[in-house]
């Protein structure tokens, strides 16, 4: 067991002209809870998509808990412990709210036989999948079908589908956009109660109260080149940060007064 | 049982096989618009060899299927690589090529067809349609349907889930190919007589309608979906002259008035598709539908507890 669980170095990204992500390396340590922030476009979910597997970088290693796994393909990652959620829901419409938690275990068949063997009421994968949601306080809806429920609880099921794979490390893409601020502080609240079973969180999001409360590191990302890598506490007094987000003239000002 | 009853229940059995032969490729997200080719191969196959072997009829229909099979995973692998119109398309030239070369090839009969030695009444195609019937019912049950049904709605999600787009696309267009193969070996010994024009695109195209307009949700839609349009037009054929008859009264009309034409009946039958799809675009059976169905029967269930 390393301590560091997901190390990117010298990755870089480009789509035709346009180098969306640029030398980027960083370190996410084994049980850490860090988030990936930058303005929109600064390549964030393409970081994503390329430790996921869905891209291939043009120079850089992704390794993932000791292992390099830049030439192994996406379906391969999750059997190794890397789950994701997506920035805009992903969940399957037209399979229940248990189906696609099922599916979310995928990563953990065995044998052929597991693919054959009918998911009725009481079959060890059905039973599981349903603990989980009760587990995470989500049992009200498991027949359902998914196109029906609320935006906040599609969200919530997206992180417990990613979480059904068993994952060491739990990547989330904007888990927070569109959700009012008694559902971002339950999700805060779920994410804790995620990470305190050891798994990895790496999360990318705009709301920075949230980000702050619940992650003590953070890498920022501006224009796909890697510009800060700390602590969240004083992320927003960093200068490069500040003309990231504010533009030159601002973060020159702003800096004077906290000067 | 009459002979024409007997005839429509062949019919119907070798159409809810067939429909749920290209059910299992559209239900992983392969648009499916090459029926007819694997219909005819099933009963070409099988028609050759019962004519040139001294099998039973079943090894005959077991071999027509298994080829059917073989030759739909041999068509998976390249089509794996096209999407949307580019894959109906190609399944559709598919079709087309089957066609072609029987038509082309001498010992097959060509275009003159070829008559089959060997018969089924309509109890072991009705048997087979049960048993096809039960084994995609249990199939979508399983892990693989669940796959299956995960990538029709989203492969790249399923390809990050873990999930093997390849195998589970190559397998379910190869096990519904067999189906559709199995629905050509009981076609031929059903009418004792093949010929390369019964397999037209056509049939592809009503077999495609039956699945879509039935639903591809749920393992309901395709029996569904064959069923009305296997049905419906032998009922317009009994209902029809006495419809026109009694419209014809309405008006006054008191002599006899001539039946209508046969190809009213297709009128009809385009008419309700179009209104099907644009009432129910996603199938007359629906994931919720069927939810729902279950629920009020569970309700009725626990209402009876209660009055007890």
């Amino acid at each position: 067991m390393t301590e560091t669980i997901l190390k990117l170095t010298n990755l870089s990204k480009g789509f035709g002209g346009v180098q969306v992500i640029d030398d980027c390396s960083f370190d996410v340590p084994r049980g850490a809870r860090m988030a990936l922030i930058g303005p929109n476009g600064a390549g964030k979910t393409t970081i994503f998509n390329l430790m996921s597997g869905v891209y291939t970088p043009d120079t850089g290693r992704v390794i993932f808990d000791g292992e390099d796994i830049t030439d192994i393909p996406s379906r391969m990652r999750v059997r190794r412990g890397m789950a994701r959620s997506f920035q805009n829901i992903r969940l399957m419409p037209h399979l229940s709210v248990v189906e696609n938690i099922m599916l979310g275990q995928h990563a953990q068949v065995g044998s052929p036989l597991d693919m054959v063997t009918p998911l009725l009421k009481r079959s060890r994968w059905r039973r599981e999948a349903e603990a989980l949601l009760a587990d995470m306080d989500m049992e009200s809806y498991p027949g359902e079908v998914v196109a029906t429920l609320p935006y906040g609880v599609r969200k919530k099921i997206e992180v417990v589908r990613a979480l059904a794979s068993r994952p060491k490390m739990l990547m989330l893409d904007e888990p927070a956009a569109g959700l009012n601020p008694s559902e971002t502080a339950a999700l805060r609240d779920f994410l804790v109660q995620i990470s305190e079973t050891g798994v990895t969180i790496l999360i990318v999001e705009h709301d920075m109260s949230l980000v702050r409360s619940l992650c003590d590191r953070a890498v920022v990302l501006n224009f796909g080149r890697l510009i800060y890598d700390g602590s969240t506490k004083e992320v927003q007094h960093d200068p490069q940060v500040l003309e990231a987000y504010l533009g030159s003239r601002h973060a020159e000002a702003k800096g004077e007064v906290h000067a | 049982m009459s002979g024409y009853m007997a005839g429509i229940i062949s019919i119907l059995a070798i159409n809810v096989i067939f429909a749920y032969g290209i059910f299992l490729s559209v239900a992983s997200g392969q648009l499916n618009l090459g029926g007819a080719g694997f219909q005819a191969l099933g009963a070409y196959a099988a028609a050759m060899i019962s004519a040139n072997y001294d099998l039973p009829l079943f090894a005959a229909m077991l071999a027509g299927m298994v080829i059917a099979g073989l030759i739909g995973v041999a068509l998976a692998f390249p089509i794996l690589r096209t999407k949307g119109v580019y894959l109906v398309l190609a399944t559709f030239a598919f079709a087309e090529v089957v066609a072609g070369v029987i038509i082309n090839t001498e010992f097959l009969g060509g275009a003159m067809g070829l008559s089959v030695p060997g018969y089924v009444d309509w109890q072991p195609p009705a048997i087979a349609a049960v048993l096809v019937c039960l084994f995609v019912f249990y199939l979508m049950s399983t892990r693989f349907g669940l796959a299956m049904r995960a990538i029709h709605d989203d492969e790249d999600v399923s390809d990050l889930m873990g999930v093997s787009i390849r195998n589970v696309k190559v397998v379910a267009f190869g096990v519904g190919a067999a189906l559709a193969g199995l629905s050509g070996a009981f076609y031929a010994f059903s009418f004792g007589f093949v010929e390369v024009q019964s397999f037209n695109a056509l049939v592809s195209i009503y077999v495609l309608l039956y699945v879509l307009l039935g639903g591809t949700q749920t393992p309901w839609g395709p029996l569904v979906g064959a069923a009305f349009f296997t049905l419906l037009p032998e009922l317009l054929r009994e209902l029809l002259p006495a419809i026109t008859q009694g419209v014809a009264n309405i008006f006054g009309a008191t002599a006899d008035v001539a039946p209508p034409d046969e190809s009213w009946r297709f009128v009809i039958l385009g008419v309700l598709a179009v209104v099907m799809m644009a009432v129910r675009p996603e199938g007359v059976v629906t994931r919720t539908m069927v939810e729902r169905l279950r629920f009020r029967r569970n309700r009725n269930k626990t209402l009876e507890e209660v009055a007890q």
